[in-house]
């Protein structure tokens, strides 16, 4: 019943694509200047259906309907509520439903909320934006349908695989899917620009706002990945350089470099065309990741069920999609018109986007090479973090360099001499403090350090110079600030965390430099879904006579059976207190990694911090548009 | 002034291209000496010019029976059903990591025989086998 209504809905999302894009076709050549009432039903006709589908999958998922091949493979009627909810995107085929539907979504926004717009350009854009929808709609149909029915209809389903029942994993897909899904629109304005031919400004205003909104939720989406990554995974890391992370990392370099050159553009000062590449190129990262991540040719630690027909459903449409962007890029190529000259503000606007482009080009060749040797010579590699910290580490000296002169470019001349020195003494005695404290020798931490704090001085600064004057642009001060506290904390914590791996018996107590860990207590515990098997392990700090209890646990769970750890973590604003244990196979010896990692609190709010200067901006510009 | 133009032009372009080209040199140099390579218990066997210092990837199946622990580390043997070899880790092993079941290491070769780990490669589902490893265990099924 539910498989039907969804294949219904399907149906007619796709019944309005076509007559969208039928319409819009016929639409080009009418003479008038509007924009008929009917393409605007058709849109809202699209949306209703597309959200419909959606809401009759989440349906058979909370009902357990396991009519569904789809929810009986991914769902068990003991699930929480919540997870069954999660549990709706937390496969490929529900995953690419919210894909058409966050097309639709941001087709429909566009249409509904762009306005004092060319109507060719906006016509356009959503051809293009339905041409997109229509293909994966197909993809859906043909190869991927969540609602395939089962018969007979199983009593239960297998379960969903227990790593992914958490809460930050559940609300992860739909951040980075709003991200670089949302990246889609200004794919399609880009090259609906280029055929109507509108002029550069109109163009850079009507694509900022979405630019802002995919590069917030994709910020947004990384951190909340890091953070399950962190706890979840039980290896203390948050950042592993893996292959599935840096295809959600690419399309983010693309958003920010794009983000600040349309800063230019928006002025009118040039960069016409290099915005356009970088507007295509941020979907195209997003469809590459996508094609990375879904087709299963790289190895990584985040595995996802994978398909080689899914694969080549998406390698095909992408290698379409990138040659008739060049082919539509070079027919229709814009007009430039280039006024900065090479030591302007514009310029180091426009540096940031060598960085991010060569961070692209380092992150990009370090995901394929594997994938490209194996095809060639057969051997089997991986590409390991020190490449990419080697590589990009000495690159974040000139980088937080620029970030922190290059916005103040324009008035180091005059009166602001005095300030501008005033920061880089208090920088260095900030510098020196940190230095004698921490004793860290290598000469390359201490420039990036040195660097980050350079940056967040400035930044200080400038927020105290903002209050004074208010028209500095508070957004761009909040975000580099974010990213100095950021890279300073990442180093800060690079550098204190300690990890020790050990193994105990029940009772026993492990020394180690600064701590005590005692093995208290084991316990056993019937959860709704699961069996759990909790530690209780006295911590105790040598120096200043603290204890903490950490409760890590081991969960058997039988639906699929799965056995997962669960680190106990011990969190404060300034140090995190991090154990997991393991059982080794059938012994009654416990593995322990017992980890402190300072700062990881500050290294999360210092990415949110990046993040609202996105949401800063995106706010004033829509008071500036009300004034 | 035309030829003036096209001189600082030529000259921009020059250091550009230069710049490119040196970073592309400096990309491949770093990602070269930091891959690791992955072998099966038998290519370590057969490979003579084995590098002890570099890192490397060994992956295949933990022997039944042969884990082993103590307090700081434990011993089990890897094998690709054709040859074995010791492997010794500390640290934690992954929620997956079973006798029986696939495994991959990443460490340094003592020698030919014994294999340090500095780290055991988690998985997240219990059918998941790392695409290297479901190669070579076809190959050496045929």
């Amino acid at each position: 019943m539910l498989s039907k209504l969804g294949i219904l809905f399907i149906i007619g999302t796709l019944f309005t694509s076509l007559s969208i894009i039928f319409l819009t076709f016929k639409e080009l050549k009418a003479i008038d200047n509007l924009i008929p009432s009917k393409i605007y039903k058709f849109s809202l006709f699209q949306l209703f259906f597309s959200i419909s589908s959606f809401f009759v999958l989440l349906l058979a998922y909370i009902l357990s309907d396991f009519s569904l091949v789809n929810v009986y493979e991914n769902s068990h009627s003991n699930k929480p509520l919540f997870y069954k909810i999660s549990g709706t995107w937390g496969n490929h085929e529900g995953s690419l439903l919210l894909w058409i539907n966050i097309l639709v979504l941001f087709s429909s926004l566009f249409l509904f909320l762009t306005k004092n717009s060319d109507k060719s350009f906006k016509i356009l854009t959503l051809l293009f934006q339905n041409l997109l929808i229509i293909t994966f709609l197909i993809f859906l149909l043909t190869n991927s349908n969540p609602f395939s029915e089962l018969f007979p209809v199983p009593l239960e389903g297998l379960g969903l695989n227990p790593i992914l029942q958490d809460p930050a994993l559940a609300i992860h897909p739909p951040l980075l899917y709003i991200g670089f899904v949302g990246s889609s629109i200004y794919f399609s304005a880009a090259l609906a620009a280029l055929i109507s031919k509108i002029d550069s400004q109109s163009f850079a205003i009507s694509i900022k706002s979405w630019v802002l909104v995919s590069w917030f939720f994709q910020t947004v989406g990384i951190l909340v990945g890091s953070i399950w990554a962190y706890y979840e995974l039980g290896w203390g890391g948050y950042w592993f350089w893996d292959p599935v992370e840096n295809s959600s990392l690419m399309p983010w370099f693309v958003m920010t470099a794009l983000l600040h050159s349309i800063l230019v553009l928006e002025r009118r000062i040039g960069l016409y065309s290099w915005v356009i590449v970088l507007s295509i190129l941020t979907f195209t990262m997003s469809v590459t990741g996508t094609f990375l991540v879904r087709s299963g040719i790289l190895n990584s630690v985040h595995t996802f069920a994978s398909d080689p027909s899914r694969g080549l459903f998406i390698l095909s449409f992408l290698v379409l999609m990138v040659f008739s962007s060049i082919f539509i890029f070079f027919k229709f190529s814009p007009k430039e018109n280039k006024k900065y000259s090479i030591f302007s503000k514009e310029a180091f606007i426009i540096a940031n986007n060598w960085f991010m482009i060569f961070f692209l080009g380092v992150v990009l060749i370090g995901t394929l090479y594997p994938v490209l040797l194996d095809t060639i010579t057969g051997s089997k590699i991986s590409v390991g973090p020190p490449y990419y910290n080697l590589i990009l580490a000495p690159f974040l000296i000139p980088l937080l360099f620029l970030m922190t002169s290059g916005p103040n470019y324009k008035w180091i001349s005059n009166d602001v001499r005095s300030l501008f020195n005033l920061v880089l003494v208090l920088s260095v005695t900030f510098f020196l403090i940190t230095f004698f404290l921490i004793k860290e020798n290598n000469l390359l931490i201490n420039l990036i350090l040195f660097f980050s704090i350079y940056l967040i001085t400035q930044t200080l600064f400038d927020f105290y110079e903002s209050f004074k004057k208010k028209n500095i642009n508070i957004s761009r001060i909040i975000s580099h600030l974010g990213f100095g506290l950021l890279i300073f904390f990442i180093y800060i914590n690079h550098i204190f965390s300690v990890e020790n791996n050990f193994n105990l018996k029940l009772g026993e107590t492990k020394k180690t430099d600064y701590y005590t860990i005692k093995f208290v207590n084991l316990e056993e515990q019937s959860i709704k879904n699961y069996k759990s098997i909790i530690g209780y392990f006295n911590v105790s700090n040598k120096k200043n006579f603290t204890s903490k209890e950490l409760r890590p646990e081991i969960r058997v769970y039988d639906k699929p059976f799965t056995i997962t750890y669960e680190a106990s973590i011990n969190s404060n604003l300034f140090s995190d207190t991090y154990l997991t244990m393991s059982n080794i196979s059938d012994t009654d010896v416990f593995n322990i990694k017992f980890q402190v990692k300072p700062f990881m609190n500050l290294i999360w709010l210092s990415v949110l911090l990046l993040s609202l200067g996105g949401v800063l901006n995106f706010f004033k510009r829509k008071k500036n548009e009300k004034n | 002034m035309l030829f003036k133009k096209v001189k600082i032009r030529l000259s921009i372009l020059l250091t550009l291209s230069a710049i490119s080209v040196f970073l592309i040199f400096l990309v491949f140099k770093v990602l070269e000496d930091n891959v690791l390579y992955f072998y099966s218990p038998s290519e370590i066997k057969n490979t003579n010019d084995l590098n002890l210092n570099k890192k490397i990837r060994v992956g295949g199946m933990v022997k039944k029976g042969s884990i082993q622990s103590n307090e700081t580390e434990i011993k089990f043997v890897v094998t690709d059903l054709n040859n074995e070899i010791i492997v010794s880790y500390s640290g934690t092993v992954p929620a997956l990591f079973a006798e029986g079941k696939g495994v991959v290491a990443e460490g340094r070769l003592r020698d030919k025989k014994f294999f340090i780990a500095k780290r055991i490669l988690a998985k997240h589902d219990e059918n998941y086998m790392p695409p290297e490893l479901r190669g070579n265990l076809n190959k050496d099924a045929k």
